[in-house]
């Protein structure tokens, strides 16, 4: 029977206590000479804050969390991570800034060769820990999304849902300050979504900043969280923080 | 369900898949490869020993042709001879053929029986050089020109140097051909490696996303494709080692076959070292590839 530890709270260092956890400006994107995804997108994320993005298909969501987890440059523009201008970040920097972001998607992407255990063990053992250091955080962030006994199974035993789970636990063991998930409830049913959205505020109310893509208007309606929504290569905010209005 | 327990369960699985079919068509050719350089690093040996081997033989021996001269007759003057170049230093014996033998050396070019008995044919001086320090070609002619024999000296140092050259040649064009064989193990694993990060390419997503350095993930491709390419040289040289034992126990009878290509057991351990050279060419061209192609990433 798996159990439901207390979640640790996020390191949230002292320092940039005022910055934010996200900022772009002016941010443009396109790839190659394909048209602008979009363009002039300004807008922040406070530490600790949980957003929905929001747009229809190809409105440009995943290339926006893309650029957050620096897996894409943006052609123009600036982004700040933690007050960290990512295009003056040198690249044996990025490794330790992309282990203070967690990213979930839909398709789940598992190393089908690692069991449960060894998924979502992945970023202590590339951090270099020993197996008896992160052995025991990992058994209990594993029960902790309910999969505490499912931890030798391969993932293609796994169900979509289980799946999910998997990849969020592996998201969040090195306890990351801001969590990105790129429509983390598409592939599970309307129970396992709002599961999956619960172990997401929950990992909020410990101090993660989270931001879903998602185009699942009910769970977004029912967070009752903010909303930043992509349309036509533009960026509207819908409640909670509005840099425009702030200023 | 078995109770019993599994370390396998407990103990971390590799970051990259175990091997597929992709790595057995490597492990292949990085096989072939050592195989084939087995072969010409043993035939480098051999070809080396046997053309040391025939210098030896020819530096350590010296042919005088001597014309009869005044009263003497031919078989007078090569005695002269043989006596005169038996005193000079770095000679060991001289020995002056008679006309039987001189005749029998020319007789496969005029024939046999077509010689009319009074043809004035040179006679021949054998000489055995003391191998330890011969005396040279200059060296007898200045002492039978000093006797006043009329005499050429033919110390074989032409055909000396061409089997050194030819020599030379075998070892040179092994070495060649070694080189190249490397360049082709650096070239395919740069391939594997390529075609391993392409093919991988969410494996290398999730790893980057973890937090992993381009270093460590280009370690987890220099260790998989080093481990691969030492285990299939060591295959490879273990083969060659074998297939050139079977030839030289199969001509081990043959004279000729054994003087043409004079391989030494010890021969067989040529290739002890590729393991290690295929691992470290291994290594280093999948390190700098996969370093190259990461760096290519955001």
């Amino acid at each position: 029977m798996s159990r439901k530890p207390n979640v640790p709270p996020i390191d949230v260092p002292d320092s940039y206590p005022a910055q934010a956890a996200v900022r772009f400006e002016g941010v443009s994107m396109r790839y190659g000479r394909e048209p602008e995804v979009f363009r002039d997108i300004a807008f922040e994320l406070e530490r600790g804050s949980f957003h929905f993005l929001t747009g229809a298909s190809g409105s440009g969501k995943s290339t926006l969390l893309k650029l957050i987890y620096l897996s894409e440059q943006a052609t123009r523009g600036r982004i700040e991570i933690f007050g960290e201008d990512l295009a003056l970040l040198r690249r044996k920097d990025r490794p330790v800034m992309r282990r203070r972001i967690g990213v979930v998607f839909q398709e789940f992407r598992l190393l089908d060769h690692l069991n449960v255990f060894d998924n979502a063990a992945l970023a202590p053992r590339i951090a270099g820990r020993r197996p008896s250091d992160y052995r025991g955080d990992v058994a209990d962030l594993l029960a902790w999304v309910g999969l505490g006994d499912r931890m030798h199974a391969m993932p293609p035993a796994l169900s979509g849902g289980e799946k999910q789970r998997l990849a969020i636990a592996r998201a969040v063991i090195n306890r990351p300050e801001i969590l990105l998930a790129d429509e983390p409830t598409g592939n599970v049913d309307e129970a396992m979504a709002l599961r999956i959205l619960r172990l997401f505020m929950e990992l909020n109310r410990v101090g993660a900043t989270v931001l879903i893509a998602s185009h699942d208007r009910d769970l977004v309606a029912r967070s009752g969280m903010p909303v930043l929504h992509l349309e036509g290569g533009r960026l509207a905010q819908r409640g909670g923080f509005d840099p425009e209005e702030a200023q | 369900m078995s109770l019993a327990f599994d370390a396998n369960r407990w103990w971390p699985a590799p970051l990259l898949p175990r091997q597929d079919g992709r790595d057995l068509a490597l492990l292949f050719v990085v096989a072939a490869l050592s195989f084939l350089a087995g072969l010409s690093a043993m035939g480098a040996l051999a070809g080396a020993r046997a053309a040391q081997g025939w210098r030896t033989e020819l530096v350590g021996s010296a042919t005088l042709v001597v014309r009869a001269q005044g009263a003497d007759t031919a078989d007078e003057a090569a005695a002269r001879a043989a006596e005169v170049v038996s005193g000079v230093k770095g000679v060991a014996e001289a020995r002056a053929l008679d006309a039987a033998k001189a005749q029998a050396l020319i007789a496969p070019w005029i024939g046999a029986g077509a010689l009319p008995a009074d043809l004035p044919t040179p006679r021949l001086v054998a000489v055995d050089l003391d191998r330890k320090a011969p005396a040279t070609g200059a060296d007898l002619a200045r002492a039978l020109k000093a006797a006043g024999v009329d005499a050429d000296v033919d110390d074989h140092s032409r055909w000396s140097a061409q089997i050194m050259r030819a020599g030379a040649s075998v070892e040179i064009a092994a070495a060649g051909l070694f080189a190249l064989i490397l360049a082709v193990l650096g070239a395919v694993v740069a391939f594997a490696t390529r075609q391993g990060l392409t093919s991988r390419h969410d494996l290398v997503e999730a790893l980057h996303l973890a937090g992993a350095t381009d270093g460590f993930i280009a370690r987890l491709f220099q260790a998989r494709f080093s481990r691969a390419a030492a285990q299939a040289s060591l295959a490879g040289a273990v083969l060659a080692a074998i297939a050139v034992a079977s030839v030289k126990v199969a001509t081990g009878g043959d004279e000729q076959l054994t003087a043409l290509m004079p391989i030494a057991w010890a021969d067989l351990l040529a290739p002890a070292p590729f393991p290690v050279l295929g691992a470290l060419v291994a290594a280093v061209t999948a390190r700098l590839t996969a370093m190259s192609v990461l760096a290519a990433r955001p």
